[in-house]
C-alpha cells in the first residue's frame, strides 16, 4: 500500500500524469496485454483449434454473412476460415509472450554478462567482450536463422512445433543481449571507480554483493529504456522472421505470421486479413516504443 | 530433287521470309517468374525454370509444342527400325545452323546424347535404357535401347542438341562436375538452334534474348517476338506488381487469389491451363511403428481402414473452393489425366463423408483418434502450406491430430526420401506422360534405381514384378492391362491420399495470344501479338 | 600500444575463426544440398555420388578446415546453385548492395539529422511531437510489410517508381552502377527508404537528445551569454557537438542495414548479396552462404577493430588501462 501511495506521489508518476501521449500509450498497451490474457474468454473461436474449423468460412468479409454457411464475422475470416478477430487475440497472445520472454532473457543475460565484464575486467571483460563481438557480428536476423536451423537440427521432427515458439525466443533474445552488456559494462566502469564503490571494497564486502547492492540499481535506468525499446524491436523481430519463413508455425500463428499470411491479399481485395493484424501490431509496437520515449526522457535528469 | 537443290530451296525461302519479317515490327517481350534458370548447360539440370529458359536457345529432336504435344524439331521424323524392335531411327532436319554459323548434323546429335549419358549430367536418367547412339549418315541417327522401349521419344522432349564443334572449342564436352572447383563456359554461354539467341546473361537480374535471323522455322512459326528480356522476380506480391504497373508483359506464377484482380485490370489478361502435376498426401503404411505418432508399437497407417477415413475425411471440394479459389481439379488418383493409364474411374474422387469416415476409424479400433506429425513444404507446390493446413483441419473432425511442419523445400523433401516422415504432401509431375514412370518411383519397393520417392513404404513383390515388365514389353494392349491392374491394388490399398491436380495461371498483357502450356514452358515462337 | 594493437588483431583473428566454424555447423541444419542439385527423376545412388563428390560425407570439422585451406588462398569455391566461382558471384553482386546501402544511409543521415535539429529546437511544438510521433510508426512495422505497401503505393496506384529490380545499370569496369541512368535512380528509391528508415528514426532520435543535452550545458549557456545567435549556436556549436555519437553509430548502423538488406532485397528483387544470400538458403549453397557471412564477419570485426583502435587512440586512460590488463 505504502509503495503503491508512495509512487502515486513519486516525480516520475507526476510526470506521467502531465504527458498525454504516455497516458495514451499505456492505455492502449495495458488494453492489448489484458486482451491477449483473456483471449479464451473474449475470442469467439479458438483458432488454435483446426478440428473446429470450417474451411468453408473462409474470405468471409467483415460484417457480412458467409456465402456457403451463413455465419457471420465481425473482422471476417482468413483463408482457413478462422475469424480473424480471434486469431488476433490469440496471436497477441504469442507476440507478447515471445516478446516479453526474449527481452526478459536478453535482459538478465546481458545484465549479468556486463556487470561481470565491467566489474572484474581483465581476461574476463576481453572473453565476455570478444564474445559480444561475435554476436555483433552475426546481424540479428542472421543469427536467428542460425539458431532455428540448429534447433531443427537436434529436436526430432514431431516436436518442432512445441519448441519453436522457445526457439523463436532464443534466437531473439541472443540477438539482443548484446545492448545490455555494453550498457551495464559501461555504467559498471563508471560506478567502480567512484568513492563508495571503493569504500564498500575496503570494508570488505563481497564483489558480487557490491555488484548487486550498490552498482546494478545504477544500471537501470538505462536498462529498462532499452528493455522497453527491445519489446517493440522483438515483437517486430519475430515478425521479419517469419517473412522469412522461421516464425511461429502457420496452425499457431503469431501476429508476424498473420501479417506474412495476410500480405498476399494485399493486391486481391481480402483487406482485412492484412489490415487488422497490422493495425493491432502497429499499435503495439507504436504504443510500446511511446513508452519507452517518454521513460527514456523522464529518467534522463539532465533533461529535466 | 538432290540434297544440293533442296538446301538451295530452303536458302532462297529463308532470304524471302527473312526480307519481309524486315518490316515487322519490334516486339519486345518482358517475362518474369519466381525463379531463374540455373545453368545455361542443356543437361546440368533437369528442372523446369532452367528446361524453359532452354527451349527458347537450344532445340531436342522432338519439342513440346504448346500443348506440350511431341512436334518435330531437330527431328522430323522417328521410328522403330524395321526388323529390330530395339533401335529407333531419327531422321534429322537439314540445312539448320546452330547460331554460331555451324551446320547442325548427325555428329552433334550423337555427342550430345553421349554427353548427356555422363555421370555428371542430371538428364542421365531419363536415357537410362539407350546402349548406344549411332550416326548412319549426316542426317540419320540410331538409337539403341537394353530391351524394346516404346516410348523413348516421349523422354526426349527436353533433350537439347549442343554443336559438337563449339563444345570441343570451349572445353565444355561434359557437364561441369560439382567438384571441378570453376566454372565452365557452357554455364553462361549457349549455341543453340533454336529460335532465340542469347544477347546477355547476369544470373538472377537479367537476360536477354535477341531473335535468330537464320531460325529454321521461319514461315512455320508466328516468331513475332523480337527480343526476349527475362527477370526473375521471387516475391509474390512484387511480381504481381510488376504486371500491374505494367513493367513486365507475362508472368508465371500468378497467386490465385490475385487472379481477378489482374484479369479485372485494364490492358491486362489470365490465361490457365491444367498443369501436369499432381499433389496428394503420402502415409507410412509399410512399417511396423511410426517415429512421429503416440500409439506405441504399432502403426495405425497399417490398416487400411484408417487409410480409407482419412481419403474419404477429406473435403476436396472445399480446397478447391477455399484454398485453391477454384483454381484446381481435384482428383482421386495421383496423376493427372494426360497419362496413359488415366481413366475417369480411377479419377473419381469421394465426397468428403466424416460420419462414415469415423465409422471406419472405430471398426479399426481408433475411435479415440491418435496424434501424428505431418510434413509439408512451404515454397514448392501452389499454396502448399495452407492445403496442408487445410487438411489438418480435416483430420481433427475424424479425430487425428495432425501436428504441421511446415518447412522449405530444402528440408522437406530430404524427409521423404530419407524415409523420415509418416505423414507428408507431395507433388508429382508425369513429363513421359505413362504411368510406368509414376510407378517407377511412388509404387516399386525402394531399390537401388527404383523407388526413390516411395515414401510410403508400400511393398509388394507381385506389384514390383509388375511394373518391372512394363519396360520391355512391346505389347501396348498387354502392357496397358498390367498398368490397369497395378492401378487397381494402389488403389484399393489407398496408399496415398490424392488431393488435386494443380492449374496453371500465366498473368499477360491483353493484346498477348499464347496459349498456357501444361509443363509450364512458354515456347515463345509461337507467341503472337494482336 | 604495438602490443595492445597486436593481441586485439589475434582477438580478431580467433573472433572470425570462431564464426566461421559456428557458421559451419549451422550448414547441416538448413537443408540438404543434393536435393536441389538433382532433379525429380534421381536415384538412391546418385544422392550418395553427389555427397560424395562435395564432400558433405566428412565431419562438418574437416569441411571446415577444407573451406578455410581454399579460403586462404583466395577461393571461395564454386557456387551449387549457378556452377560459378562464388568470389565473382559476390563481386559481381557486391555494387548494388553498397549503393542501396550507401543511399538509404545517406537518406538516413541527413533526414536524420535534419528532422533531429528540428525536433530539438522546436521540443515542445505541434509538429516536433508530430514528427517524433510519426516516425515511430515507420520502426513499428516489419521491414517486409513497409515495402510491399510502398510498392502497392508508388508503383502499382501511382506508377511513378519501379517495383522491382535495378532499372539500366552501366558498367564502369567492374562495377555496375545505376546512378548514371533516370530507370536507375529512380529504382533506388523506394528500396533505399525501405532500409534507411529504421536508421532514420534511430540518427533523428538520438541528434534529439544529443542536441538537447548540449543546449542546456554551460558552454551553450555562456556562448548565450556572449550574444551569439539562436542561428550560430544552434548550428555551429551545439549541432557540431553532436556529430560524433552520430558518426559512431552511424558506423555501427552499417553492418545492420547490410543485414536488413536481405528483407529488402527480397521485397524489390534487387539483384544484391542480400538476394543472393536468401536464394543460397533456400538451395542450401553451401559456399555462398559459407562467404557471405564470412565477408560479413571480416567487414565487422574491422569496424569493431577500429573503433576501438580509435578510442585507445583518442582516450589515454584506456591505454593505462590496458598496460595494467596483463597483470
Amino acid at each position: 500500500m505504502e509503495a503503491v501511495s508512495n509512487f502515486l506521489a513519486s516525480d516520475l508518476f507526476y510526470r506521467f500524469r502531465k504527458s498525454p501521449v504516455a497516458v495514451i500509450a499505456f492505455i492502449v498497451t495495458a488494453l492489448l496485454v489484458l486482451s491477449a490474457l483473456f483471449a479464451p474468454w473474449i475470442a469467439p473461436q479458438n483458432p488454435f483449434d483446426p478440428g473446429s474449423l470450417n474451411l468453408m468460412n473462409g474470405f468471409s468479409q467483415p460484417g457480412v454473412p458467409n456465402q456457403f454457411t451463413g455465419e457471420t464475422f465481425m473482422l471476417g475470416t482468413d483463408d482457413q476460415g478462422r475469424d480473424v478477430f480471434s486469431t488476433i487475440l490469440y496471436g497477441l497472445r504469442i507476440s507478447l509472450f515471445v516478446g516479453f520472454s526474449a527481452v526478459m532473457f536478453a535482459m538478465v543475460l546481458g545484465s549479468v554478462l556486463g556487470l561481470i565484464a565491467g566489474y572484474t575486467g581483465g581476461r574476463t571483460d576481453t572473453i565476455i567482450m570478444r564474445i559480444a563481438d561475435i554476436q555483433l557480428t552475426f546481424p540479428a536476423i542472421l543469427v536467428a536463422l542460425l539458431i532455428f536451423g540448429i534447433a531443427k537440427g537436434i529436436t526430432p521432427p514431431s516436436y518442432r512445433n512445441e519448441v519453436a515458439i522457445w526457439v523463436l525466443i532464443l534466437a531473439i533474445g541472443l540477438s539482443d543481449w548484446v545492448q545490455f552488456a555494453r550498457v551495464v559494462r559501461g555504467a559498471t566502469l563508471v560506478e567502480r571507480n567512484k568513492e563508495y564503490v571503493q569504500a564498500a571494497k575496503l570494508i570488505g564486502r563481497k564483489p558480487m554483493a557490491i555488484m548487486l547492492k550498490h552498482i546494478l540499481p545504477n544500471t537501470l535506468g538505462p536498462v529498462l529504456v532499452i528493455a522497453t525499446i527491445s519489446l517493440a524491436l522483438a515483437i517486430i523481430a519475430e515478425a521479419t522472421l517469419s517473412f522469412l519463413g522461421v516464425g511461429a508455425p502457420p496452425t499457431q500463428p503469431s501476429l508476424g505470421t498473420l501479417i506474412r499470411i495476410g500480405q498476399g491479399f494485399l493486391f486481391s481485395g481480402e483487406y482485412w486479413i492484412l489490415l487488422y493484424p497490422a493495425v493491432t501490431l502497429l499499435a503495439l509496437a507504436l504504443s510500446v516504443n511511446l513508452l519507452g520515449d517518454w521513460l527514456r526522457d523522464a529518467l534522463n535528469p539532465k533533461l529535466k | 530433287m538432290s540434297k544440293r537443290s533442296k538446301i538451295l530451296g530452303l536458302l532462297l525461302t529463308t532470304a524471302m521470309v527473312a526480307g519481309t519479317s524486315v518490316f515487322a515490327s519490334a516486339e519486345t517481350l518482358r517475362w518474369a517468374r519466381a525463379g531463374d534458370s540455373l545453368t545455361l548447360d542443356p543437361h546440368s539440370q533437369n528442372e523446369g525454370p532452367t528446361h524453359a529458359l532452354s527451349q527458347q536457345i537450344y532445340e531436342p529432336l522432338i519439342s513440346p509444342d504448346m500443348e506440350a504435344k511431341p512436334i518435330p524439331a531437330l527431328a522430323t521424323e522417328w521410328m522403330v527400325k524395321e526388323g529390330n524392335a530395339n533401335v529407333w531411327v531419327f531422321k534429322l532436319r537439314e540445312g539448320v545452323k546452330f547460331h554460331g554459323g555451324e551446320d547442325f548434323t548427325a555428329e552433334d546429335v550423337v555427342f550430345s546424347f553421349n554427353r548427356a549419358k555422363m555421370e555428371s549430367s542430371d538428364m542421365k536418367e531419363l536415357l537410362v535404357t539407350i546402349k548406344e547412339v549411332r550416326a548412319v549418315d549426316d542426317y540419320t541417327v540410331e538409337m539403341e535401347t537394353e530391351g524394346p522401349n516404346p516410348i523413348l521419344p516421349n523422354n526426349l522432349t527436353n533433350l537439347f542438341i549442343m554443336d559438337k564443334g563449339w563444345a570441343e572449342a570451349n572445353d565444355v564436352t561434359k557437364p561441369a562436375e560439382f567438384d571441378d572447383g570453376e566454372e565452365t563456359y557452357a554455364v553462361r554461354n549457349a549455341n543453340g538452334t533454336g529460335a532465340f539467341m542469347l544477347e546477355s546473361r547476369e544470373p538472377d537480374t537479367k537476360t536477354v534474348l535477341k531473335a535468330n535471323p537464320d531460325y529454321w522455322g521461319k514461315g512455320q512459326f508466328p516468331l513475332e517476338v523480337t527480343e526476349i528480356i527475362y527477370t526473375p522476380i521471387q516475391n509474390a506480391a512484387t511480381r504481381v506488381a510488376a504486371l500491374l504497373s505494367g513493367e513486365v508483359d507475362l508472368i508465371q506464377d500468378v497467386p490465385v487469389q490475385d487472379l481477378d484482380r489482374v484479369a479485372g485490370a485494364d490492358g491486362l489478361k489470365v490465361g490457365n491451363a491444367p498443369q501436369n502435376r499432381t499433389i496428394f498426401f503420402g502415409i507410412n503404411s509399410g512399417d511396423a511403428d511410426l517415429e512421429n505418432d503416440n500409439v506405441e508399437g504399432k502403426n495405425p497407417f497399417a490398416d487400411v481402414r484408417v487409410r480409407k477415413a482419412m481419403n474419404m475425411a477429406i473435403d476436396r471440394d472445399a480446397i478447391k473452393q477455399v484454398v485453391m479459389r477454384g483454381q484446381s481439379a481435384p482428383t482421386g488418383v495421383i496423376m493427372p489425366p494426360f497419362v496413359n493409364g488415366w481413366t475417369s474411374e480411377l479419377d473419381a474422387y469421394p465426397k468428403a463423408d466424416i460420419e462414415a469416415a469415423k465409422a471406419l476409424m472405430m471398426e479399426a479400433g481408433y475411435g479415440d483418434g491418435f496424434e501424428v506429425t505431418m510434413h509439408c513444404p512451404n515454397d514448392r507446390y501452389i499454396n502448399d502450406e495452407a492445403i496442408c493446413q487445410a487438411a489438418v483441419g480435416m483430420m481433427g473432425k475424424i479425430g487425428i491430430t495432425a501436428n504441421l511442419v511446415a518447412q522449405t523445400k530444402a528440408n522437406h523433401f530430404p524427409l521423404i526420401s530419407g524415409k523420415k516422415t509418416d505423414f507428408y504432401l507431395l507433388g508429382w509431375g508425369v513429363p513421359t506422360f505413362d504411368s510406368e514412370y509414376v510407378f517407377n518411383f511412388l509404387v516399386h519397393s525402394t531399390t537401388d534405381d527404383r523407388g526413390s520417392w516411395n515414401g510410403s513404404r508400400f511393398s509388394n513383390p507381385e506389384v514390383d514384378a509388375m511394373i518391372q515388365s512394363l519396360g520391355s514389353e512391346v505389347d501396348l494392349e498387354k502392357r496397358n492391362e498390367t498398368i490397369a491392374k497395378i492401378w487397381q491394388v494402389v488403389q484399393d490399398e489407398q496408399i496415398y491420399l490424392p488431393i488435386h491436380n494443380q492449374v496453371l495461371n500465366w498473368g499477360m498483357k491483353s493484346n498477348i495470344d499464347f496459349p498456357v502450356q501444361p509443363e509450364d514452358q512458354p515456347h515463345f515462337k509461337f507467341m503472337k501479338f494482336n | 600500444m604495438l602490443a595492445y594493437v597486436i593481441r586485439r588483431v589475434l582477438q580478431s583473428i580467433f573472433v572470425l575463426l570462431m564464426v566461421g566454424l559456428v557458421a559451419f555447423s549451422m550448414f547441416r541444419f538448413v537443408g540438404d544440398p543434393v536435393e536441389n542439385l538433382l532433379g525429380q527423376e534421381r536415384t538412391q545412388a546418385d544422392i550418395e555420388r553427389v555427397r560424395d563428390q562435395l564432400g558433405l560425407n566428412d565431419p562438418f570439422a574437416v569441411q571446415y578446415v577444407k573451406f578455410l585451406g581454399n579460403a586462404l588462398q583466395g577461393n571461395l569455391g564454386v557456387s551449387y546453385r549457378q556452377g560459378r566461382p562464388v568470389s565473382e558471384i559476390i563481386a559481381e553482386r557486391a555494387p548494388a548492395t553498397l549503393e542501396l546501402a550507401g543511399v538509404s544511409a545517406l537518406f538516413a543521415v541527413l533526414f536524420g539529422v535534419g528532422l533531429g535539429v528540428f525536433t530539438a529546437i522546436r521540443r515542445d511544438g505541434f509538429m516536433a511531437n508530430f514528427i517524433m510521433t510519426t516516425s515511430l510508426i515507420g520502426v513499428s512495422l516489419p521491414t517486409f510489410l513497409i515495402g510491399i505497401l510502398l510498392i502497392y503505393i508508388f508503383a502499382v496506384e501511382l506508377g511513378w517508381l519501379p517495383s522491382f529490380g535495378r532499372g539500366e545499370t552501366v558498367k564502369i569496369g567492374w562495377w555496375s552502377t545505376g546512378f548514371l541512368t533516370e530507370s536507375g535512380l529512380k529504382a533506388i528509391i523506394l528500396p533505399a527508404i525501405t532500409l534507411g528508415l529504421y536508421q532514420m528514426t534511430l540518427i533523428m532520435r538520438l541528434v534529439r537528445s544529443e542536441m538537447l543535452e548540449v543546449l542546456r550545458t554551460d558552454y551553450i549557456k555562456f556562448a548565450r551569454a556572449r550574444g551569439l545567435s539562436t542561428r550560430a549556436i544552434n548550428f555551429g556549436h551545439a549541432l557540431k557537438n553532436t556529430l560524433v555519437p552520430v558518426i559512431t553509430v552511424t558506423g555501427l548502423q552499417i553492418g545492420s542495414i547490410i543485414a536488413f538488406a536481405i528483407i529488402t532485397e527480397t521485397v524489390f528483387q534487387w539483384p544484391g548479396v542480400g538476394l543472393l544470400f536468401i536464394n543460397a538458403i533456400q538451395f542450401v549453397d553451401i559456399p555462398v552462404m559459407a562467404a557471405y557471412l564470412m565477408l560479413i564477419s571480416v567487414m565487422f570485426v574491422l569496424i569493431n577493430l577500429i573503433v576501438d583502435l580509435l578510442y585507445f587512440v583518442i582516450d589515454p586512460r584506456l591505454s593505462a588501462d590496458a598496460s595494467t590488463r596483463g597483470h
